[in-house]
């Protein structure tokens, strides 16, 4: 049973992982596609991890795989955010169909 | 004939899927569970995908994201290879990858940024 429960978990964490990389090919921007794929991590890898955690148990890989879960999910948000600063920074466009860019905005307002 | 691309590009992928997922290559099969191979076969068409936006990006941050999902992927494969084979020291090495990518991404977005690094 608990082995029909992480095999489901792996499996939502595969798809997730699919479709992120597919949209990382087909959108068209590069904020829409971090914004596509920083779903592989905390739903894609996680899920698999998560999975390995319920198939091993309290083990010692098991504890790993939670312990790989925590910094995951504390590291990969700053790292996106840190791509999409640099990105903006360097002067990469927004796609044409953008609507909106605060983050000009606010570079306007203070200077 | 925009179109038709996408129709032919769409028809590969899933004579891919369903090749690798149907008919395996016979060196795999000795693996323990014949689905999770199939989990193999489709985290690295995952990165198949990744490679194709390293290399036709059209901005060094287009690269710089496809990077960072590499890395995660991988610790993906990681975790899909400990399953099988039973040896715990597959997730170290999840783990080891994990820290290196996200230090790397942070030094590459630095440099996108145009500063030096003592900021």
């Amino acid at each position: 049973m608990v082995e029909i429960i992480s095999y489901i978990f792996i499996v939502v964490g595969l798809l997730f992982d699919l479709f992120g990389c597919l949209g990382l090919v087909r959108l068209p921007d590069v904020y829409n596609r971090l914004q596509a794929s920083t779903k592989c991590v905390t739903l894609g890898t996680c899920s698999i991890l998560f999975g390995l955690f319920l198939f091993r148990g309290f083990t010692a890989s098991g504890i790993k795989a939670l312990l790989c879960i925590v910094f995951l999910i504390l590291t990969a948000p700053v790292s996106a955010h840190a791509i999409a600063r640099g990105a903006h920074i360097s002067g990469v466009k927004l796609w044409d169909k953008s609507v909106c860019d605060r983050y000009e905005e606010d570079k306007e307002a203070k200077s | 004939m925009r179109r038709f691309r996408w129709v032919i590009g769409l028809l590969m992928i899933v004579a891919l899927i369903l090749g690798l997922i149907f008919y395996p290559p016979a060196s795999l099969l000795e693996w323990q569970s014949i689905s999770l191979m199939r989990f193999f076969f489709i985290l690295s068409l995952c990165s198949i995908f990744c490679l194709y936006r390293i290399l036709r990006g059209p901005t060094p941050a287009d690269r710089i994201v496809a990077i960072d999902i590499l890395g995660i992927l991988v610790v993906g494969f990681c975790a899909v290879l400990g399953i099988p084979t039973g040896r715990p020291w597959y997730i170290d090495i999840g783990i080891a990858w994990a820290l290196q990518s996200f230090i790397g991404t942070i030094a590459l977005a630095k440099y996108l940024e145009g500063k030096g690094f003592e900021e």
